[in-house]
């Protein structure tokens, strides 16, 4: 039983993006390291849209593009407003995107994570599937010494405990290292899986050989609630999903589902999706409280990493990147520690909020720190009432009907005018700017 | 194992097209026999239904039909053999031995590869029971030929081959399966895929016996003896002409008491879908579905179950289903009969009334 | 003792879809579990080797990735695990994976010593066919115990085995010698959960892993496509349903629409009323 004994020089909490950036960085580095995750396999539990950053990838696995399962490189992006029966689009498509090292692409986490998870072994870290973490062990000092599984056997030990455990954040609740999430920062997304012949993918949206597009859409297809929608098109297959604020859905009757049957139902959706099959639904959430929800991240022997840290931006929809930036700065951090001998403590662990500062990950969450807020106090305008009105606007002024263009453009600044008054816009127009910059 | 063949780097995908002329030593292979089950001196159903099956092949290749009984029981041998002719046989070869009282794979084997190199057959078809595929998995390794496994349909082509078809990946596919280059073509086909023939009375044909020269001492297996079902309280769920099942749809493990009334009331079996297993709901031998007990009744009640592919492929050789659901988008309603969208709960309960009611009107007025 | 189990890694099949066009299978995405059936082969080795003490060996023959599941099979407390794989295995019919199979065992008999009981499952959940473990008995020249529902009793140093095997109408009680192959009839157990001691060794723990020369197969043609009898032409989708079911629209209480349901039942089976009466009668004299 002696080996059982002998501490790890790191335990990993969970086998997401974050997970697998921490624990990949570190066996690289010749660390000893275990990775316990709950689900079958590794991405068995994972739910996401779902777009792959390279950049993140890159600076972890620089060869990735040659091994890693995906599905196709964005090249174009679609960002939809809209209401009940139009939708208004500002299209970026760009033959620059087509280029040697594509910077996104749509993948399935199901694969992708199972393939980021060989890499881990191959690097020598030792992983356990269906075992889940139960609670964090300590000393008598309160330092994390170790974790207690749900498999019968002794609790294992290490040096550090990485938590990666993603947005629920169990483990590190239970142990009091952070509180239960707030559910005004945390948003429920519902997703499905089309299946539809690649050939029908590639002729739906004009695209060719491992060309994608994605689609951004938000307006009154949240009913006056706090999210967005979203479109990916996979290989052979697409990706469709909404999502809200927690909260928001507590206060509406509307359940998730019926909100993505409405979503797939609105008229610029459906044909997009027609004679598909539905292949998996699914359900998770997604911390969008940004900078300020961010809780504690390192004390004596454990540190918080992706998800589980509010690391997401969700202005930009960005998470992985973010969950795979951190932890890989985190394991960096273990590792020049283990390297000098130093040991585990709060204070040596600081070290990576430092690291973070300097990174785009803190200073990005920076820069958004009061759009989270924003949005939400001011959700029946931008979710409801700006894109209806956008969208009379527009429909005004296309439409042919014998009315001159001046009375037509007055007619538009009256309605946005009694819809919503000037200094309300202006304000919320001010707010955004000022949230933004 | 055959249907998840993709094109070998040496051979190619075209092999699959070519057929090559058939090895000289097999040309003389003829004639389509039905290996018969016999235990305890019955014969199953089957192997009736597959001399139906058998003598239209037998037919359309211009051969005999023939089939294989045996047995130690010289009585309920030539009361097979009877049948066997009633049923289509042209021929029926006859093997009695003491050391073949029970079924067992170490003599049935060396019996049934002795009469095929003996006799030739062209054709060899077997049932799909436990018997069955004990048998035929051995036999084809012995005479190493071809053998597809639970056929749902059997045929000639234009070249004179069977053309076996059977279901793949849980149902979901099905393909053709052919024994070019090896002879005898082997199948096995489940208990009531093919329709049972009509029984031809005082049909005869000729008897061939067959000396299998086995001698009990050299058998290495013995049965010690056997256990009848009916000597226990074990579920039959497989026989069971009625079967009742409860899914999670119940609620509870108290509600599945409701779906065992149903079934006392009914003299019907009890059984249920997988998470009633793993809650502790029912007993594991009650499990219907693929990993469980794939089940054959004449009428088929399922309550609060959703109809998952592993669950239908247990169910579907039920003449018919009932569906009890709430929702009215459940898949089983894609495979069930008959259905109504209602709370298994409070209805369980009424049907439980209403069948008895029925059962006892009708026992007063016969 | 020792004893080997095979097991093969199946594609989820819940989770298989037909390409609505090509009728080919999609597996995009098609998570690959451990044959369902084999589980119950594997767990009555594990609680042989609990009672006995016997070395527990998983073989599997199969792609490189299914090393995860020999993997998964430690995890549950299994002692070894080998991997017999070769591009010239692809396309192997039952004949083909037995030969495959009885080689890699020969071997195993070899290396780490002579199995007294083979196991596999029933049958798998992709090719269904059960005639791989027969296969292997005969090639090996095993006694073979199929649909086995229970172990009565292994008397080792009388080189006996005693089972109970599920035959028509009833249990066998059946008594041989071993070494036996045995396929484990479905429900007979239930796979239990491993120790995390389990799970560590089986996260550390090395797949052995063979090809075909390094069984000893030295013809070729025995293997794979070349070396399966059976052919298969054509793969189709199998014609839907057209009839969904016919829903009792019955209104109001409980008991009206059970009568309805009742009537309903009665007149898709006919046969099924005359029973019950028939039963009836006869309990009721
Ligand atoms: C619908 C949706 C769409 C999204 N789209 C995008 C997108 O397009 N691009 C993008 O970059 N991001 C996107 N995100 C966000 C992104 O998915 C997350 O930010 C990212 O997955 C976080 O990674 P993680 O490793 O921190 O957590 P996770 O991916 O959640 O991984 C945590 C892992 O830990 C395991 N675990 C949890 N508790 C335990 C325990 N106690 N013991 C053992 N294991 C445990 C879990 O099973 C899981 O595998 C999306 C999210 C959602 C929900
Ligand atoms: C490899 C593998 C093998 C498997 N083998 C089997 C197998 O052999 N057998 C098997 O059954 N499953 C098997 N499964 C599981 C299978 O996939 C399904 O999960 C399972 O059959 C679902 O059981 P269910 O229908 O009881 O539950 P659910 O799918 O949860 O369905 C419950 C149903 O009850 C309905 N309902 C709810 N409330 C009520 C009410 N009050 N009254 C009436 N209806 C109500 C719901 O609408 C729903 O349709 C297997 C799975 C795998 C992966
Ligand atoms: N490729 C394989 N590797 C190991 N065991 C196998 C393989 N194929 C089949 N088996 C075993 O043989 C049993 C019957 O398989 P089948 O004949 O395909 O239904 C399975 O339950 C396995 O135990």
């Amino acid at each position: 039983m002696g080996e059982f004994n002998k501490p790890f020089d790191a335990i990993v909490v969970g086998a997401g993006p974050s997970g697998n950036a921490a624990a990949y960085t570190m066996a690289k580095e010749g660390l000893n390291v275990l990775q316990i995750e709950r689900g079958e396999y590794a991405g068995s539990k994972n739910v996401q849209g779902a777009i792959l950053y390279a950049d993140a990838l890159e600076k972890i696995i620089p060869e990735f593009r040659d091994e890693a399962p995906l599905e196709r490189h964005v090249i174009e992006q679609r960002m939809w407003t809209m209401d009940d029966r139009s939708h208004t689009g500002m299209h970026y498509r760009s033959d620059d995107f087509n280029e040697e090292k594509p910077n996104r692409y749509t993948i399935l986490r199901a694969q992708f994570d199972k393939w980021f998870s060989s890499k881990v072994k191959e690097a020598g870290a030792l992983v356990l599937y269906e075992t889940t973490v139960t609670e964090l062990v300590r000393d008598l000092s309160g330092k994390v010494i170790g974790v207690r599984t749900d498999r019968q056997g002794s609790p294992i030990m290490a040096n550090v405990v990485v938590l990666a455990e993603g947005v629920n954040g169990l483990v590190g609740q239970r142990s009091g290292l952070r509180d239960e999430l707030a559910p005004d920062t945390v948003a429920l997304a519902v997703k499905e899986m089309h299946f539809l012949p690649r050939e029908t993918i590639e002729a739906r949206f004009n695209l060719s050989g491992n060309e994608g597009v994605v689609i951004e859409a938000m307006g009154t297809i949240t009913k006056g609630m706090t999210g967005t929608g979203f479109l990916y098109t996979n290989e052979e297959s697409i990706s469709v999903g909404i999502g809200c604020i927690v909260s928001d859905f507590a206060e509406t009757d509307v359940t998730p589902n019926e909100l993505l049957e409405a979503f797939k139902n609105h008229p610029s959706i459906k044909p997009l999706l027609a004679d598909s099959e539905c292949k998996e639904y699914a359900a998770h959430l997604i911390p969008e409280g940004g900078y300020k929800a961010i809780p504690q991240l390192t004390g004596a022997g454990w540190i918080v990493v992706g998800d589980a840290g509010q690391f997401v931006n969700a202005v930009h929809r960005e998470g992985s990147n973010l969950a795979m930036t951190t932890g890989r700065v985190a394991a960096e951090t273990v590792v020049s520690l283990t390297r000098k001998r130093e040991e585990m403590t709060a204070a040596n662990l600081a070290a990576y909020q430092k690291r973070l500062a300097q990174s785009f990950v803190m200073k990005d969450l920076k820069k958004y720190k009061g759009i989270p807020e924003l949005l939400h106090k001011n959700k029946g305008n931008f979710f409801g009432t700006y894109p209806k009105l956008l969208s009379q606007a527009m429909q005004t002024w296309f439409r042919v009907d014998g009315i001159d263009k001046v009375s037509k453009e007055k007619a538009i600044f009256r309605n946005f005018r009694e819809t919503r008054t000037l200094w309300g816009m202006m304000g919320d127009a001010f707010r955004v700017v000022r949230a933004w910059r | 194992m055959a249907e998840e063949k993709k094109p070998a780097p040496a051979a190619g995908g075209g092999r699959a097209n070519t057929k090559k002329e058939l090895p000289e030593h097999f040309k003389a292979y003829k004639h389509v026999w039905v290996a018969v089950e016999i235990e305890h001196g019955q014969v199953h159903s089957v192997s009736f239904e597959l001399l139906g099956e058998g003598r239209k092949l037998a037919e359309k290749r211009g051969v005999e039909l023939a089939a294989c009984v045996m047995g130690d029981d010289r009585a309920s041998l030539e009361e097979a053999a009877k049948a066997c002719f009633e049923y289509g046989a042209d021929c029926v070869y006859v093997v009695q031995d003491p050391a073949l009282k029970h079924y067992r794979n170490e003599t049935s084997t060396k019996v049934l590869t002795d009469l095929v190199n003996t006799y030739q057959p062209e054709i060899l078809l077997l049932g799909a029971t436990n018997l069955g595929r004990d048998l035929a998995g051995s036999v084809a390794t012995t005479l190493q030929t071809g053998l597809t496994a639970d056929c749902t349909e059997l045929a000639i082509d234009d070249e004179g081959s069977l053309a076996a078809t059977r279901p793949t990946f849980g149902g979901s596919l099905l393909c053709t399966i052919f024994t070019l280059n090896f002879r005898p073509q082997m199948a096995t086909v489940r208990p009531r895929v093919l329709a049972m023939p009509d029984r031809q009375e005082g049909r005869t044909g000729k008897i061939i016996e067959f000396d299998p020269k086995l001698v009990e001492e050299d058998v290495i297996t013995k049965v010690l003896y056997f256990i009848a079902d009916r000597d226990t309280d074990k579920a039959n769920l497989p026989y069971a002409d009625i079967v009742v099942a409860g899914g999670l749809g119940l609620g509870s493990a108290e509600n599945f008491q409701l779906v065992k009334e149903l079934a006392e009331v009914l003299g019907a079996e009890y059984g249920g879908s997988r998470p009633l297993v793993q809650k502790g709901w029912i007993t594991s031998d009650r499990q219907i579905g693929q990993t469980g007990k794939t089940i054959r009744p004449k009428l088929y009640i399922a309550a609060g179950i959703s109809g998952a592919i592993q669950h239908r492929v247990g169910v579907e050789g039920a003449d018919v289903i009932v569906a009890i659901n709430t929702d009215p988008n459940a898949p089983i309603f894609e495979f069930a009969h008959l259905g109504i969208v209602a709370d298994a709960v409070t209805l369980l309960p009424a049907l439980t009334d209403a069948f008895a009611a029925r059962l006892r009107v009708n026992r007063l007025a016969s | 003792m020792h004893i080997v189990v095979c097991i093969k890694q199946v594609p989820d099949s819940g989770q298989i879809r037909v390409h609505p066009v090509t009728n080919t299978i999609m597996r995009q995405g098609v998570p690959t579990i451990i044959n369902p059936y084999d589980l119950f082969a594997l767990e009555e080795a594990l609680r042989l080797k609990d009672k006995l003490g016997a070395t527990v060996t998983v073989l599997t023959m199969g792609p490189p990735t299914a090393a995860d599941s020999l993997r998964k099979a430690l995890t549950f407390g299994a002692d070894r695990a080998v991997l017999l794989t070769d591009r010239y295995f692809a396309g192997s019919d039952t004949l083909a994976t037995s030969f495959a199979l009885s080689m890699a065992l020969k071997k195993v008999a070899e290396e780490f010593g002579k199995p007294e009981i083979i196991f596999t499952g029933k049958q798998t959940i992709d090719g269904d066919t059960a005639q791989v473990g027969p296969g292997i008995a005969k090639r090996l020249d095993y006694n073979q115990l199929t649909y086995i529902s229970r172990i009565v009793e292994t008397d080792l140093d009388g080189g006996t085995i005693r089972v109970e095997r599920r035959a028509e109408g009833g249990l066998q009680v059946l008594e041989t010698k071993l070494p036996v192959l045995i396929t484990m009839l479905e429900a007979s157990n239930e796979m239990r959960r491993g120790s995390i001691e389990n799970a560590l060794i089986a996260a550390r723990a090395d797949v052995v892993t063979w090809n075909a020369q390094a069984v000893g197969i030295e013809d070729l043609t025995k293997c794979g496509l070349r070396g399966s009898p059976t052919i298969v032409k054509k793969v189709f989708a199998p014609t839907a349903r057209t009839e969904k079911a016919q829903i009792v629209e019955a209104e109001g209480k409980a008991d009206a629409r059970a009568a309805a349901l009742v009537e309903a039942i009665f007149a898709k089976a006919p046969a099924v009323e005359s029973d019950l009466l028939e039963n009836a009668a006869q309990h009721y004299v």
